[in-house]
């Protein structure tokens, strides 16, 4: 695929998870694409994807709530998400939700021009990066839906692998869902519990003082388990890593 | 079976095996080797996208003629000389291979591995009308000497360890001592099977693929028993699924190659039996009668929604459970019904209905592990929404069988009350301006908290939301 050209200025979603519990998340995705020049615009009608209803077999309720997205997002600025599962949700459902509607034309349009952050900060932004932060030992946890949905897999690692001082130590698990799954942690509890204790242990195993991730509702089920069950390591969005370690924030 | 009781046994019975350490960990070994082997198996990603993209192409094709593909397969079948029998429930096919079994005068009966067999649980039915099967897989035979269901499609005694086979073996198979050696007990085994083999009046096996354009039957397997249940009793009876038919014999290597890949990580398996009549005059060998039992048992109802259909390209190859992180930690016997794992909690409910096992598909975290893995490209987890969907509001009265059953006026209230709020920007800066105020207020105990904070601490809703603080910062402005 070619590489797109930069674009003078971006939308950024913010998703309704980030915008509720982890606001300095999205604040850092939105100063990192700023830093590099690009003019960022929150557009303030903004909600929620839809992925909640959709997953839980309400297609009508999920499908009103994304046509507000489609109305908040006009024109064809690039919509850069800080979540590999909305983004993936977008990407992907998106035009498929809204087959056979009069939205549909416009959907299509719309999930062509959503990506991943890291996605947008590696393959279109090509940025570099700088580390001025302390020497760490981190893990990565990916998304099941950034990485088997929105596709994005090398391009966070990559951006772990420049900052200098930055011990990136792989998980054998990390392609592994931790449990989280939405509705799922809530009417499966206890197999939920399960998938994330094992993906806690898996973490703790690496020696990694912090898990990084590109999704919040993934770390909040991590991080919320391994903060009951007192575990040594803490959890960080990449987008607050990579500018807390760049620009000292 | 009460509407309620598919629903309520897997929370129950996986609440049993997620705390039975050594049933996890049996699962755990087995699936991280499986895992691992298939991973070799698909080393060159090209390799893969391009065989499994024929593989999934060749099983659309049959399933889009899917009718037409099986009258060719039945006239096929009966110019070469087997028998066709069509069951639409599986009281009937029960009942067609009890027919056969009794015409013949047959009182023992060899069995190769089949699932179909066991979701119509012959074994039982032949036993209450005095026929003894044997089942000869060495799998099948542990499970049956055990008294329990399979719980894996392909392995299926996989949830014991060696240990556990050792105790039932000396247990049940007279003047057995106490062994883990895995050659000793499988002699053993094969010792005990020899003589069921050589005094069975007929054989009953599955098939993997039946071909219409010859009249093939086409079974895999690795232990040579699947041949010998085939070919050494004077009848044979083959029992399959509707939707295993392929158009032609061209369309059997490219799944030949997925099906043990993905399955076991083996390039092929051992033995790939080719049926295709029973024995000709001046042929030495071969039963002397052949009969070719289809099922149906709700695959046309599955066939005729254009999107569902696709649950019907399975070959049963297990990778999807290989691979599911939720098959992996309550095992097989967890699904109830006779197929676990994502395909099970696909095609379960289609069969039984949504009524019966629609906890099911929300068994799942949607992670697309199986969608990764399925060499016939089934999208599971996007027909699991679709199967969520029909349980609450269905798409046609009639799509799946007890569609609308998990429909509460509760539920419904709740997602307009959500679709009120995040599809209106001015209620969406209230509500979320009042979490931000008091959301922390709630108690750990409060609905949904309640399970979430069993093991992990309570979220805490951020003083200022992204909203603001991006108008505060100045991103709002265009
Ligand atoms: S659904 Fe796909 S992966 Fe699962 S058993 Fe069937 S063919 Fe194999």
């Amino acid at each position: 695929m070619p590489k797109p050209t930069r674009p003078e200025s971006v939308y950024f979603f913010g998703t309704c998870l980030i915008d509720l519990f982890y606001p300095e998340a999205g604040l850092a995705g939105m100063e990192l694409l700023k830093r590099q020049g690009v003019k960022v615009v929150f557009p303030p009608k903004q909600t929620c994807c839809g992925q909640p209803a959709r997953n839980n077999g309400y297609q009508d309720e999920a499908r009103a709530v994304a046509r507000l997205q489609l109305d908040a997002f006009p024109g064809d600025r690039p919509i850069v998400v800080p979540s590999g599962s909305c983004a993936g949700m977008m990407k992907t459902h998106y035009p498929e939700m809204f087959e056979g509607t009069p939205d549909h034309e416009r959907a299509v349009a719309f999930s062509k021009r959503v990506y991943e952050l890291t996605e947008f900060l590696v393959d279109v932004l090509g940025v570099r990066l700088e580390d001025k932060g302390r020497p760490v030992t981190v893990t990565w946890h990916p998304s099941c839906h950034s990485q088997r949905e929105a596709g994005v897999v090398e391009q966070p690692k990559a951006l772990l692998r420049m900052l200098s001082n930055v011990t990136l130590v792989e998980n054998p698990r990390e392609k592994e869902c931790c449990g989280f799954g939405g509705a799922f942690a809530v009417r499966q509890a206890e197999i939920s519990a399960a998938m994330v204790a094992d993906k806690v242990a898996s973490i703790e195993d690496t020696g990694a003082t912090q898990v990084v991730s590109g999704d919040c509702g993934c770390l909040m089920n991590i991080t919320g388990a391994a903060e009951k069950a007192r575990k040594g390591f803490t959890g960080r969005h990449i987008a607050e890593f990579i500018l807390e370690r760049c620009h000292g924030r | 079976m009460a509407a309620d009781a598919g629903k309520l046994e897997f929370g129950a019975k996986a609440h049993v095996a997620l705390n039975d350490p050594k049933l996890r960990a049996n699962f755990r070994r087995a699936m991280d080797g499986l895992m691992a082997k298939r991973t070799i198996q698909f080393a060159d990603e090209a390799e893969w996208t391009s065989l499994r993209a024929r593989g999934a192409m060749v099983r659309a094709n049959a399933l889009a003629r899917l009718p037409e593909l099986l009258e060719q397969l039945e006239a096929n079948c009966l110019k070469n000389g087997i028998q066709v029998h069509w069951a639409e429930t599986t009281q009937e096919a029960n009942a067609i291979v009890l027919g056969i079994l009794e015409a013949a005068g047959a009182k023992t009966v060899i069995k190769g591995k089949s699932m179909v067999t066991e979701e119509m649980h012959l074994n039982a039915h032949l036993e209450k009308h005095g026929i003894t099967p044997v089942e000869s897989d060495l799998g099948e035979y542990i499970i049956q000497l055990a008294g329990e269901a399979p719980s894996h499609i392909v392995m299926p005694c996989i949830h014991k360890n060696k240990a556990e086979i050792a105790e039932l073996f000396h247990d049940k198979i007279a003047d057995q001592p106490y062994t883990e050696n895995v050659d000793e007990l499988t002699a053993a085994a094969r010792k005990a099977l020899r003589g069921a083999f050589a005094g069975a009046d007929a054989g009953i096996s599955g098939v993997n693929f039946a071909v219409a354009e010859t009249g093939t039957l086409v079974l895999i397997e690795n232990e040579g028993n699947g041949r010998l249940s085939t070919t050494l009793p004077p009848l044979h009876i083959a029992v399959t699924g509707i939707e295993k038919v392929l158009e032609k014999l061209d369309d059997v290597p490219p799944l030949l190659s997925l099906l043990p890949r993905s399955a076991t990580g083996q390039p092929i398996t051992t033995y790939v039996n080719m049926i295709s009549s029973p024995r000709k005059d001046g042929e030495k060998d071969g039963p002397k009668a052949v009969h070719l039992v289809l099922l149906d048992n709700g695959r046309s109802r599955v066939h005729g929604d254009s999107e569902l259909r696709d649950t019907l390209r399975c070959i049963r190859c297990a990778a999807c459970m290989n691979h599911c992180p939720v098959y992996t930690r309550v095992g097989g016997h967890t699904y109830t019904f006779t197929y676990p794992g994502p395909i099970g909690k696909l095609l379960t409910p289609q069969i039984e209905g949504l009524d019966c096992a629609g906890d099911q598909p929300h068994a799942s975290t949607l992670c697309r592990a199986c969608a990764d893995v399925c060499p016939v490209q089934i999208p599971i987890p996007d027909l699991l929404v679709r199967l969520r969907t029909e349980a609450v509001r269905p798409t046609s009265p009639d799509a799946v069988k007890g569609a609308g059953s998990s429909a509460t006026t509760g539920e419904t209230l709740g997602w307009k009350g959500w679709t009120l709020l995040y599809g209106s920007p001015l209620l969406y800066r209230i509500g979320t301006r009042m979490l931000g105020w008091f959301g922390n207020l709630m108690p750990s105990s409060a609905p949904m908290l309640k399970q979430w904070t069993s093991v992990r601490t309570k979220p805490k809703f951020a003083p200022k939301s992204l909203h603001e603080l991006a108008r505060e910062k100045g991103f709002c402005d265009e």
